[in-house]
């Protein structure tokens, strides 16, 4: 178990397509996440950027990008790329550098700008690119592995097209309350069930879309808090940052075949169960002990998968824990009241910082129409291309 | 018009009709098999490491999932904007004596309607796209007992 670090401020740029740069959207965010923390941006001592790959050089270095927006001020400075994981290591690498000791207070943001359509990858030919030949060899898009989980699910577990619809239903009635979700409307089991099929079994309002969107944090040592007037901060107890193990045998993006379990075992975990596991120890609590959850539901029927891989109910009960109510606001462990990637889309640096930023305002229960009643202890779960663990356990 | 028949990548499958077969590498410490092709250091952890060689994968395997892509898939993929799409099918599928999961498109003409979760399949050789010069070969998956 490792100290804590504090949350001073939380910020977002409202999710949308909203046709301008990344930099705006994160220097809105930073913006915002200073102003709730009531932090000068010239007394932060570093700045931490979560990477956008389609931000040419800019998006490369997207720390400096920001801290030259923000104006100069001289602060250390780190950027950091880790696919949809990239925000939760910007997180990582802030808390490694305060509990170091290396400052005191350090800003967090992540901002993209995403293509309408499909995610591919970037322009030639590069046949030793994993993520390009999955595109050129099969046309394996993003959803067409989404899809592959949720027909596992329904052969393995017997899920319904039903549940998936149901997923879908409760995340836009949540984001519906959210001023900061691209979707503000609320969706039937109806309309799920019209949309068109993407990836079969899943359709259009089962997949979640591409959006611009930013988040931002402030993070500083307790220490730094208490002299800032902060007595009772929400705070960040456990950040999973851990890659699976060999074999690994759960078919993933952008892999087109798994490992092979002829000469060791598979763990007992998959690599997604184990991203969890390792925040839980990290923080010392269970999944009994949590409030609320906030998960990468890239696809209703993945949120399904992450209810398993949390914890929070056995193999294969999942779709039952939705159905009696548990997982929506009032139930016994509310997922995704935020509105989830179902109502955001995706930004792929900010997503997982927006989840951390979702656990802080529902931790201060200053989330509004969707608080948490009494919210103590939240947990977010996320997966970087190519093996990346992302998760974050904040507390109160 | 004739053209060149080619991979679309080296070394992943060779042979013709019955003789298909894709190909991975194996090796000669700890056994493990690996598909695409591993070719510099074995990525067991627990190996010491040994030479890898090239080794034929199994013909046949079980459906571990199955999806399609119902809308035109980016680039690289490479099809005919001027063609209506048509959707194909991926198979997930498990191989037995490998203890792996490798993916593929099926051969044309088998739709998801066609498939379930632990079906038997085998590896045959198809074409994935075709230009002025290059017929690019790759392999299908076909549920076994479907010849056409
Ligand atoms: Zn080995």
């Amino acid at each position: 178990m490792t100290d804590e670090v504090a949350v001073l401020g939380a910020g977002m740029h409202p999710w949308g397509k909203w046709g301008r740069g990344f930099v705006e959207y994160g220097t809105v965010a930073a913006r915002a996440a200073l102003a709730d923390a009531g932090v000068d941006w010239r007394d932060v001592g570093s700045i931490v950027g979560a990477d956008t790959v389609r931000g040419g050089y800019p998006g490369y270095v997207a720390g400096a990008t920001f801290a030259k927006a923000l104006g100069w001020q001289g602060a250390r400075v780190a950027s950091v790329y880790a696919a949809c994981a990239s925000g939760a290591q910007a997180v990582n690498t802030a808390r490694a550098q305060i509990l170091s000791g290396l400052a005191d207070v350090v800003l967090v943001v992540g901002a993209d700008a995403a293509p309408k359509g499909f995610f591919r990858p970037p322009g030639g030919d590069r046949p030793d690119d994993p993520d390009w030949l999955r595109f050129r060899v099969l046309g394996a898009t993003n959803p067409t592995y989404f899809g592959l989980y949720a027909r596992r699910r329904m052969a393995v577990h017997g899920d319904t097209l039903e549940d998936f619809a149901q997923v879908k239903v409760k995340n836009a009635a949540l984001g519906a309350l959210n001023p900061n979700a691209r979707y503000r409307k609320r969706v039937t089991a109806e309309e799920v069930a019209a949309s068109a099929v993407v990836a079969d079994p899943l359709r259009l309002l089962d997949i979640c879309a591409t959006s611009d969107g930013a988040a931002a944090l402030v993070l500083s040592s307790m220490e730094f808090a208490r002299r800032h007037g902060a007595a009772d901060p929400v705070r960040i107890r456990a950040v999973s940052t851990v890659t699976p193990r060999y074999p690994n045998t759960v078919l993933d993006l952008p892999d087109i075949a798994t490992d092979s379990a002829v000469a060791a075992e598979p763990a007992a975990d998959t690599f997604r169960a184990s991203i969890a596991r390792a925040a839980y120890e990290e923080a010392g609590v269970g999944p009994e002990d949590l409030s609320l959850a906030e998960v990468y539901d890239l696809s209703t029927a993945l949120e399904l998968q992450w209810y398993e891989d949390l914890g929070l109910c056995g193999e294969g009960e999942a779709a039952k824990l939705l159905r009696e109510g548990a997982t929506a606001p009032g139930g016994r462990i509310p997922v995704n009241v935020s509105g989830g990637l179902a109502s955001f889309g995706e930004a792929v640096p900010a997503q997982a910082i927006a989840q951390v930023c979702e656990l802080t305002w529902q931790l201060r229960g200053a989330a509004g129409d969707r608080q948490v009643a009494g919210a103590r202890v939240g947990i977010t779960a996320n997966q970087g291309l190519f093996g990346h663990g992302s998760s974050v356990i904040a507390v109160r | 018009m004739s053209r060149t028949r080619t991979p679309v990548v080296t070394g992943w499958f060779t042979g013709e009709g019955e003789e298909f077969r894709l190909l991975g590498t194996r090796c000669s410490a700890c056994a493990s098999v690996f598909f695409p092709r591993e070719d510099a250091f074995c990525r067991n952890p627990g190996c010491p490491g040994g030479e890898l060689a090239e080794v034929p994968l199994s013909r046949r395997g079980r459906v571990w999932s199955y999806t399609d892509s119902r809308y035109r898939p980016p680039s690289p993929y490479v099809s005919d904007p001027e063609l209506e799409w048509r959707p194909y099918a991926l198979i997930a599928v498990e191989l037995e004596s490998e203890r792996l999961v490798v993916l593929g498109q099926t051969v044309p003409g088998v739709t998801v309607a066609d498939l379930a979760v632990g079906m038997e399949v085998e590896v045959v050789p198809g074409v994935l796209n075709e230009d002025a010069d290059t017929t690019w070969t790759t392999w299908h998956w076909r549920p076994t007992g479907v010849t056409a």
